[in-house]
């Protein structure tokens, strides 16, 4: 197979005379770790939003795989393999964690099509479950209630819910937005110990996070993309440091 | 991690271990009956035998108990906002009238399937265009397609009636053996038997991973897109479910009056089947019954009491219910069972 994970073509979205998205291309490889950066307002949800399919483009293409995935809906494409974590906490805040883990992998194999067994009969559901609170360690709180947990621990179930669809691509939108400074390392860790299969679009803030995970960084300003390229080639870029680093010049020292 | 993995290692893998097996246990045993749920069902028989003479009465707090059963449903577990649910009990109310009045068809069992075979279609159909919509919007789209289907009874008054009603209904004996007496006890077994039926229904769905996936989009439709499921799908079929069991309560309605107007379909049964589940509690199954068996044994008193006030009574346990017990009257039962410190049933 030589089709990227994920390739977008000229994508243009417009809200009225709003342009959010100015013929945006790029393209991830299999198992890519790429990071979108950009200003506030420059567009990087919106581009999530018209990979996942919540938004249709004005204009433009979207390919997984090789194939164009355009025209299906956001839950069609989450079945072809494109799972997203969102900036802010997107979870069943009644169920509990392992409910809501039973509830994704449910939805990926079938399952929730049944409507005459009992959801927790069968075994396997529950144990595929358990595996991805496992790998994040969130074995422990399987039985507590979502919205009991510390907003930290929130942010590992998303990203559980989002590897139980077993994604080929993984968008993840600020991952650690919102998370006590104490506890990102944690986030950061698992982020880290992801599937080198999964081809990864990250978003995020801390130029700490970005040159760490990332291999290769897009640069979004006002709905463009300005430059994409290594990071260092992205530290080197005089209008990257005018428009961006600029601003986050302080946090970027700690590297040098 | 990996450090603190090899000094506790065998320690902390025995402790996954155990943690695991009580959530698959977990998980495996949340639909089991638990003993407390014994209880509105041996109530029920119970009434049978303590008030005899008033099992007309009885029979209809069980038609309603069964419309607020298939509410919950719907608006409960899927959070479908709904203010014309009375649409679908006033097509079952009708289709088992007419076919006893207009077609000579008597038998009851069959009539009932016949009431939500209709109203489960025209669930169908409306539930595939107006559930695209959410909050207010449906809420008003569901009150104009019942207030539609009203003024289509309306209009068709040489079928429905109109507001003069159907006559002449008759029921022929059960099975071709029970037949019906003066105080309704027949029409009572009969309506709490396809009430239990019924609920079990219900509660199979409620528990099964597709009931599941009608509490995601409940809680959070956002995610259910993102984790590929079919929401609208999901919608329209559990709004067919509900209708026609709706319908099967219309049915039973006309059935056990022998006599159907336009006010089966009017807003005010919409209404007043919200304010009864709202009252007990949604989302938990028996609040369908402690919110229906309140409100209406709560209007009989007080409709004696002050017939031309009751439904000031009504209003305030109403306003005392949102106010103080969030989660209904059955919310609050739950919180009395915690507070005592023990777990009814266990």
């Amino acid at each position: 197979m030589t089709a990227a994970a994920l390739e977008i073509r000229g994508l243009c979205k417009k809200f009225g005379e709003l342009q959010v998205a100015r013929d945006i291309s790029l393209t991830l490889e299999h198992g890519a770790r790429q990071a979108l950066i950009g200003p506030n307002g420059a567009g990087k949800t919106t581009l999530v939003n018209l990979i996942t399919g919540v938004f249709a483009p004005s204009a433009g293409n979207v390919l997984l795989e090789g194939n164009d995935i355009t025209h299906l809906s956001e839950a069609q494409r989450a079945r072809r393999g494109i799972a997203r974590t969102f900036q802010i906490n997107q979870l069943f805040r009644e169920l509990t964690v392992i409910e809501n883990l039973c509830l994704a992998v449910g939805e990926r194999t079938g399952a929730c099509n049944q409507f005459w067994r009992p959801a927790g009969a069968k075994r396997e559901v529950t144990d595929e479950a358990l595996d991805y609170l496992e790998s994040l360690q969130l074995v422990e709180d399987a039985l507590t209630p979502v919205r009991k947990l510390p907003y930290g621990r929130q942010r590992l179930v998303e990203i559980a819910i989002a590897l139980a669809q077993r994604p080929k691509l993984l968008l993840l939108d600020e991952p650690t937005a919102g998370v006590p400074s104490s506890e990102t390392h944690l986030i950061l860790d698992t982020i880290d110990r992801l599937d080198r299969a999964i081809a990864i679009l990250i978003i995020e803030h801390d130029m700490d996070v970005v040159f760490r995970f990332a291999n290769r960084i897009t640069v979004l300003v006002a709905g463009k993309v300005l430059i994409e390229g290594t990071p260092k080639e992205i530290m080197a870029d005089e209008r990257v440091r005018a428009v961006y680093l600029g601003q986050e010049g302080s946090r970027e020292a700690p590297h040098g | 991690m990996a450090e603190s993995n090899r000094a506790s290692g065998a320690c902390q893998e025995s402790g996954t271990a155990e943690l695991r097996a009580r959530a698959v246990q977990f998980m495996a045993r949340r639909h089991r009956f638990r003993l407390a749920e014994a209880a509105p069902w041996l109530l029920a028989i119970l009434a049978f035998f303590l008030f005899p003479d008033r099992m007309a009465f009885g029979t209809q707090v069980l038609i309603m108990v069964l419309f607020a059963v298939s509410l919950d449903l719907i608006l409960g577990y899927a959070g479908i906002m709904s203010l014309g649910h009375a649409a679908f009990f006033g097509i079952g109310a009708y289709t088992a009238a007419l076919l006893s009045a207009r077609l000579g068809w008597n038998e009851p069992i069959t009539g009932l399937f016949a009431a939500a075979a209709l109203a489960a279609l025209i669930g169908f159909i409306s539930g595939w265009f107006l559930l695209r919509y959410r909050g207010l919007t449906l809420l008003m789209l569901t009150l104009a397609t019942a207030i539609m289907v009203l003024e289509f009874g309306n209009a068709r008054a040489d079928i429905t009636g109109g507001y003069d009603g159907v006559n002449g209904i008759a029921i022929s004996p059960l099975f071709d053996v029970f037949d019906y007496d003066l105080y309704g006890h027949t029409y009572y077994i009969y309506s709490l038997a396809v009430l239990f039926i019924l609920f079990l229904v219900v509660r199979q769905i409620v528990y099964s991973p597709f009931g599941q996936a009608l509490i995601g989009i409940r809680e959070n439709v956002r995610r259910m897109h993102a984790i590929g499921s079919p929401v609208h799908w999901r919608l329209v079929t559990v709004y067919t479910i509900g209708a026609a069991i709706a319908g099967v309560a219309g049915g039973l309605f006309a059935q056990s009056n022998a006599f159907v107007t336009l006010g089966v379909l009017g807003f005010e049964r919409s209404a007043a089947v919200l304010v009864m589940l709202i009252l007990g509690g949604t989302g938990r199954l028996y609040g369908a019954f402690v919110g229906a068996i309140v409100y209406m044994v709560l209007e009989d008193n007080l409709a004696k009491l002050s017939p031309a006030f009751w439904e000031f009574g009504v209003g305030l346990l109403l306003v005392l219910a949102v106010l103080f017990a969030r989660r209904g009257l059955l919310g609050l039962i739950e919180d009395f069972g915690r507070l005592i410190g023990e777990r009814p049933g266990r």
